[in-house]
């Protein structure tokens, strides 16, 4: 304040609460419908809460969690969630980048493979999902008629075999988000310096080795922004699994997430659902975590 | 700060503020245009003819004395049937403002039920399912219903079907009312069977009781077909292998599942074990596809001719007459004799929420409204439910509805889920049974190992602690 004695003082009131009163409206959301519902979650695992009653219900201690920890289905359904990110994170990445590099070099058109990859991440899940319901259907759906006209004598039940309803699912869900890590890198793609690739072109790089040794490296922070995402989003996934497996065929592709809301909703022990979700808010905090510092090290080492 | 515009030498010189700066905009103002675009909202809600109930949900305030909250969960062809008999209401209360409100079929409808009644804002007048009722009374939710008050509106006893009439009470106690049972039936196609030579002279299915009988049948059907028998659905749908598991194990005698509302297990595992062998002869034998999707696979195998016999609920009657194939059904064959007749069913029931306060109840205006929904259950057996109310089931109209009324029998056999926290439409139990009784369905599993599993999942769900 002592440096701006020439000018009048910052100190009127509609100055001072500027900056907070603008952040005010976003700051009360923030308060009722995340750090709020947040804190009634660590409480209430801590109390056997029921959906059927009202208040918290007999207090629990530890109890919930003992269970939760103890309970093979938690394990179960957390495997399959972890499965499920590996499944398509590894594709959605990859893929993605190499969707992107394609579409990068059309020069005419371009906008075109733009569109036709961003597309269908613009579907609600709901609408992917009874897609591909259609094209998984047992005996009636599409992809067991081109199973079968490929020579395939008796083609898997895609959703109903649990070998395959993973997979069945993993390819729904890349064909759906892809869009969106596509559209990441091929912004990234644009902060390539053109000459960048003229010196490497100078230097004799031919065009594979410059997207090896020159685009691809310079990507990296993209890459790890894409890869982040999509772990976190895999990790919450729900939406189209609960719609075209209902978590079956058996469980095998239950996620946590159903188990959350079966016993939440479905079974109305509101206490022990908080208590899986919590223990799965760690289990998401720690996988980022983990990253973060992961590319932090490369990075210094680079 | 420092290129910011000089201010204008201000009118009222202060001391000791400096002038406020003209480009922030004041509080006041940012108020004020707030409560305007507030106030245009609320403007907007009022308009739309919603504003009234939201202000109510907010403020808490109690609802205008003429209205009639009535929630259900009917969409599709039975939601077009509920909008019927709302109008035949409408029409003969045209001092009664009936608002109904439809959700998602399944556990988000009870969810939000249990919720509102627990929020102290229930509606007057909502549906369950009879297997849910014995929860929803344990948890307090739901108000008796007494029998002189019944009758000042044409409601008594006599004129119910016996088995949802009972299953309307808890410990002696009614507490819904019932206006269906929609069991498990076998659905065929007549110019299938003709072709097999399955049919009477009359037109009816031949004598199918039996275990051979049924799957000798399907065979003949299939060679029809020339590719399945029968179909039921076993991808994603565990409550419908439920509830073919749960008829053929009522058959054989085998009792309750669990006993004490779900806190002790009491299954027979021989005679599962014998009811899970014969689903698994259906798929072994090929007359049945081990793998025909819920979201109306199976349906559409009997609809393109693919399968001759379709086992399903009651409810699918229209999406196969939609298809306008030749068809017709009849209850589930008696597979087993070792008990009486028995078929997996449920009933539609009229349920009043317990309201904070009897303004809030208005019990005449519900049971009014209930009594016109009893009446107007000629509408509602058209979409597929065999009607509780006597009058309309023996009435002359419904016997010449077909082919509704030629499974209207299998009502005598119904059989309700097993009472439990964890049971009943959609629950829990419905999920880990059948999910077993699918395994061995589909051959991954024997019938006595299928038989141990459902037993130990049981087991895990009773001794988990009840939220009722």
């Amino acid at each position: 304040m002592a440096t701006t004695t020439a000018l009048p003082p910052p100190s009127s009131r509609g100055d001072r609460w500027a900056g907070p009163g603008m952040l005010l409206p976003f700051a009360l959301f923030y308060l009722v419908f995340l750090v709020g519902p947040l804190v009634y979650a660590v409480v209430a695992g801590f109390f056997g809460t029921s959906l059927l009653r009202s208040g918290l219900g007999d207090f629990a201690g530890w109890s919930n969690y003992a269970a939760v920890l103890g309970d093979s289905e938690f394990w179960r359904t957390l495997g399959n969630t972890l499965w499920f990110t590996v499944l398509t994170t590894v594709p959605l990445v990859l893929l993605s980048l190499a969707l992107a590099l394609l579409a990068d070099r059309f020069v005419r058109g371009r906008w075109f493979f733009r569109f036709a990859f961003f597309a269908p991440f613009v579907l609600p899940s709901a609408v992917v999902s009874l897609l591909f319901m259609f094209i998984y259907a047992d005996q009636v759906g599409l992809a067991q008629s081109v199973a079968t006209s490929l020579g395939v004598d008796s083609p898997p039940s895609w959703l109903g075999d649990p070998d395959w309803a993973m997979v069945s699912i993993t390819v729904a869900t890349v064909w759906w988000t892809i869009g969106f890590n596509f559209v990441l890198y091929l912004a990234g793609l644009q902060e390539v310096p053109r000459e960048v690739h003229e010196a490497a072109a100078v230097d004799g790089a031919g065009p594979w080795q410059r997207i090896r040794l020159v685009v691809v490296p310079m990507l990296g922070r993209t890459t790890t922004l894409v890869t982040v995402l999509q772990v976190i989003a895999s990790l919450k996934v729900f939406d189209q699994i609960y719609m075209m497996t209902g978590g079956g065929p058996d469980g095998s592709t239950r996620p946590s997430l159903q188990l959350i809301y079966d016993t939440g909703f479905v079974e109305g022990r509101v206490g022990y659902a908080s208590t899986v979700s919590l223990l799965l808010f760690v289990v998401i905090l720690f996988v980022s975590l983990v990253w973060f510092a992961l590319v932090r090290r490369a990075e210094k080492e680079n | 700060m420092r290129d910011r515009i000089p201010p204008p030498p201000s009118p009222v010189p202060s001391p000791v503020l400096p002038p406020a700066l003209p480009p922030a905009p004041s509080r006041r103002r940012v108020l004020r245009g707030t409560l305007a675009l507030g106030a245009t909202g609320a403007t907007a809600l009022a308009a739309a003819g919603c504003g009234s109930t939201v202000a109510q949900g907010f403020t808490g305030g109690a609802p205008e004395p003429d209205r009639l909250n009535f929630w259900n969960p009917f969409t599709g062809g039975d939601g077009e049937r509920m909008l019927a008999m709302q109008d035949v209401f409408r029409t003969a209360h045209r001092s009664v403002d009936l608002r109904s409100a439809t959700f998602l079929w399944g556990n988000p409808y009870y969810t939000k039920l249990t919720l509102a009644t627990l929020g102290g804002r229930p509606p007057q007048v909502a549906v369950t399912h009879l297997s849910k009722v014995p929860t929803l009374v344990e948890a307090g939710l739901l108000s008796e219903l007494h029998s002189a008050d019944l009758a000042r509106h044409g409601i008594t006893p006599d004129r119910f079907d016996a088995r949802p009439w009972q299953k309307s009470q808890v410990e002696g106690v009614l507490h819904a009312v019932p206006i269906d049972t929609h069991p498990f039936v076998l659905y065929f196609r007549t110019d299938i069977a003709e072709k097999a030579g399955l049919l009477d002279g009359q037109g009816r299915l031949a004598d199918l009781d039996g275990p051979d009988a049924f799957i000798d049948a399907m065979r003949a059907a299939k060679e029809v077909t020339g590719a399945w028998g029968g179909s039921i659905a076993s991808v994603k749908d565990a409550s419908t292998q439920f509830r073919l598991f749960w008829s053929l194990y009522r058959q054989l005698g085998g009792g309750d599942l669990v006993a004490d509302r779900g806190r002790r297990v009491v299954v027979d595992t021989a005679a599962a074990a014998e009811a899970l062998a014969y689903m698994r002869r259906l798929t072994h034998e090929k007359v049945v596809p081990p793998a025909a999707d819920g979201q109306g696979g199976a349906i559409t195998l009997l609809n393109t001719g693919k399968a001759g016999f379709l086992m399903d609920g009651v409810w699918q009657v229209l999406a196969v007459k939609s298809a306008k194939v030749k068809f017709d059904m009849r209850p589930l064959p008696r597979i087993f004799t070792d008990a009486p007749y028995a078929c997996a069913a449920d009933s539609h029931a009229l349920v009043l929420p317990k309201a904070p306060s009897a303004k809030a109840q208005r019990l005449d205006m519900s049971l009014e409204f209930i009594a016109s929904m009893l009446h107007s259950s000629n509408l509602w057996a058209e979409g597929g439910h065999v009607p509780a109310w006597l009058p309309t089931q023996r009435s002359r109209t419904y016997r010449e509805l077909v082919p509704q009324s030629h499974y209207a029998a299998a009502a005598d056999g119904a059989v309700y889920d097993p009472a439990a926290w964890y049971g009943g439409a959609g629950s829990t139990l419905q999920q880990v049974v059948g999910d077993a009784a699918t395994s061995v369905f589909t051959g991954a599993t024997s019938p006595t190992a299928g038989a141990e599993r459902i037993r130990r999942e049981l087991r895990e769900l009773a001794a988990r602690p009840a939220p009722v």
